[in-house]
């Protein structure tokens, strides 16, 4: 018995290290291009940033209760999101909500940038899709804490960083939404425009992509809740937003600010969700 | 001259077909094929014609392998021996062996489908489901419109153009079909039993209407159902299908008149012969012919065309008729066969 302990405690297998090892290697060897990552992120950052922050908040309020207006086409929509900013303001967290909404912002154009395109090529190669999953359910259950170090040690501190670890966290999302969009889409229809003459090309962009769309909306919309939720763990890697006062309240144990805060954020989420949501002309 | 020729042609699926085909020549049968390949026979060994402007109805039990063959014509399927060929122009083109963009080209200007479930797209207008062959075809968009409008209004839709076709009725949803595959001017047209999932009527009403257009039109008509009464109002010339092959080719009469085998019997036993049948089919098999007691020479002979249903009430006078040609319907003989011989 203890031989056979001795056995499987004796050599213990190196996967700290290796995984150590690995960004080690990264960092040397591949320092350019995380560099240059993140300069082009840190400059999307920038200028989502001042989009939101340099007109008065009454214009930016404006500007989002129009958007309300255009997507959804209900004036109870577009007041509750009129009200639900100056909620905020009055709360004092204006700043704090926009760096936050960059945050949301620039994840969403990267993990829609990057997430449907493969979860479309994934949906037409289910044998590599049979191989990706365990890789998508990893980025979802592995502890975000894990790859904030990874993001700290290629990124440094700060939103990119934060930008890094939420994209992770989120991108899988919508590779599985897309994926499953243009995977469900009926043989019927698929087989219609094939007979009809459709290349490859056609089929994507007029029958695949069209029958996807409530799914890849939904993608959408799970990936800025999935991006709020992230916002006070970026915080922790130094990005700043309403993460921000969440973690000051808990290190000070502050009921107050930390209740605000959280309201704050669950405000946000109410509101962003009722702007993005999707239904289908009928 | 033709517009779709089978030549002896087979459709395996899952894998290579090699042995599933040699197991098909020996005449084994689909399940059998399955067992001991774990390939499906889709058709073996289908040769068959639609002439231009001719309707021909694949006709046949479910699974007996009519979408199949269809399916060969335009590619859907691909052909494992044999060969399909399809007329494009003044030329016959094989679809197993055309390129790529033949086939692109065959799909977008010769040959064009019509679906048992509608296959419309959902979110799209009328107008823009009928427009889906031309704006394949790159055609743009004004002129488009015109012609989906022409379209639009030979199967009865005007001043739907621009409805969801959800809003629709299913038969109306088919008329949408219909207009799509009309709307491309291919001359060959696939239809897979285009109005099976259609109320009695509003088929009746849709048969008539197709039996309109090809008049106007004169498509070379491939189409496949397994309603028998559809099969020989639409078609100038019925193919049965059972198990993956075509066992009998011919006319509504030649079929009734003379089944191959006992499934073909069966098929057919339930049809109405009234309309199908005439004077010559019963009057060449009617026993004794010209000699015996024959009818008076003074009477009128029938002509050899003359449907069963004016037959029977010109025999409801005498025992026996002549018939043009020579040879004569007897009152027993005709009783007889319509109760089974
Ligand atoms: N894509 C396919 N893959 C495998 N088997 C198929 C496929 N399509 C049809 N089959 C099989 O081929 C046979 C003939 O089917 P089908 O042509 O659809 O019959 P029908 O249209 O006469 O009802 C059936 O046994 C069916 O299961
Ligand atoms: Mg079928």
């Amino acid at each position: 018995m203890e031989r056979l302990t001795e056995l499987v405690t004796g050599h213990k297998i190196p996967v700290g290290q290796g995984a150590e090892w690995v960004f080690d290697w990264l960092t040397a060897y591949a320092g350019a291009l995380f560099n240059a990552l993140a300069a082009g992120m840190q400059a999307m950052i920038d200028a989502i940033l001042f989009v939101l922050t340099a007109p008065h908040p009454f214009a930016v309020i404006a500007a989002f209760m129009a958007l309300a207006y255009a997507l959804q086409r209900r004036v109870l929509i577009s007041a509750g999101i009129g009200l639900g900013f100056l909620f905020i303001l009055n709360q004092g967290y204006w700043h704090e909500t926009m760096q936050s909404l960059t945050l949301v912002l620039a994840a969403c154009v990267v993990c829609m940038g990057l997430g449907v395109p493969i979860g479309i090529a994934l949906a037409h190669r289910p044998r590599l899709y049979a191989w990706v999953r365990p890789l998508l359910d990893l980025m979802q259950t592995l502890p975000t804490f894990v790859y904030l170090i990874p993001a700290i040690v290629f990124f440094g501190i700060g939103m990119v960083p934060g930008l890094i670890a939420t994209v992770i966290f989120v991108l899988p999302a919508p590779i599985r939404l897309t994926q499953l969009g243009i995977a469900s889409t009926p043989a019927a229809l698929r087989e219609a425009a094939v007979a009809f003459g459709a290349t490859p090309r056609q089929l994507l962009w007029k029958v695949e992509m069209p029958s996807a769309l409530p799914q890849i909306m939904t993608g959408l919309n799970q990936t800025i809740m999935l991006s709020l939720s992230m916002v006070v763990i970026a915080a922790l890697v130094g990005a700043s937003g309403l993460g921000v006062p969440v973690v000051r309240a808990l290190n000070s144990v502050n009921t107050a600010l930390g209740f605000e805060s959280g309201l704050v954020i669950v405000v946000v989420a109410i509101m962003l969700d009722r702007l993005l949501r999707f239904r289908r002309t009928s | 001259m033709n517009a779709i020729e089978f030549d002896n042609c087979s459709v395996i699926f899952g894998g290579r077909p090699d042995r599933s085909l040699d197991l098909a020549d020996e005449g084994l049968d689909r399940a059998a094929i399955e067992e001991a390949t774990g390939q499906v026979m889709g058709v073996h060994d289908a040769t068959l014609e639609v002439a231009e402007g001719e309707i021909v109805v694949l006709m046949g039990l479910s699974g007996s392998g009519k979408s199949t063959l269809l399916r060969a014509v335009n590619g859907l399927n691909p052909v494992a021996r044999g060969d399909v060929r399809v007329r494009m122009g003044d030329q016959m083109i094989s679809v197993p062996a055309a390129s790529r963009d033949m086939l692109h080209r065959l799909r977008l200007n010769h040959v064009s489908m019509v679906f048992q479930q509608f296959g419309l797209l959902p979110w799209r207008s009328v107008a823009d489901n009928v427009g889906l062959g031309m704006e394949l075809a790159g055609i743009a968009k004004a002129q488009r419109r015109s012609r989906v409008a022409a379209q639009l209004a030979t199967v009865g839709l005007e001043g739907w153009a621009d409805r969801q076709v959800q809003e629709l009725s299913g038969g109306m949803q088919q008329r949408v079909g219909l207009a799509r595959a009309f709307a491309t001017e291919a001359p060959i047209l696939l239809m897979d039993e285009p109005f099976s999932a259609l109320d009695p009527l509003i088929r009746t009403r849709l048969q008539d209407e197709l039996m309109e257009l090809q008049r106007q039109t004169r498509r070379s008509i491939l189409f496949v159902s397994h309603d028998l009464d559809e099969a020989f109002k639409l078609g100038n010339r019925i193919a049965l299908m059972e198990g993956g092959r075509i066992v009998q080719t011919g006319t509504a009469r030649q079929i009734i008149a003379d089944p191959v085998s006992d499934y073909v019997a069966d098929f057919v036993a339930h049809m109405n012969p009234l309309d199908v049948l005439t004077a010559g089919d019963l009057s060449a098999r009617g026993a004794g012919g010209r000699a015996g007691a024959g009818p008076q020479a003074e009477e009128a002979p029938l002509s050899a065309d003359t449907p069963l249903r004016q037959v029977l009430a010109a025999l409801a006078e005498r025992e026996a008729l002549p018939v043009q040609g020579g040879g004569v319907v007897r009152r027993a003989d005709v009783l007889r066969r319509l109760t089974g011989r």
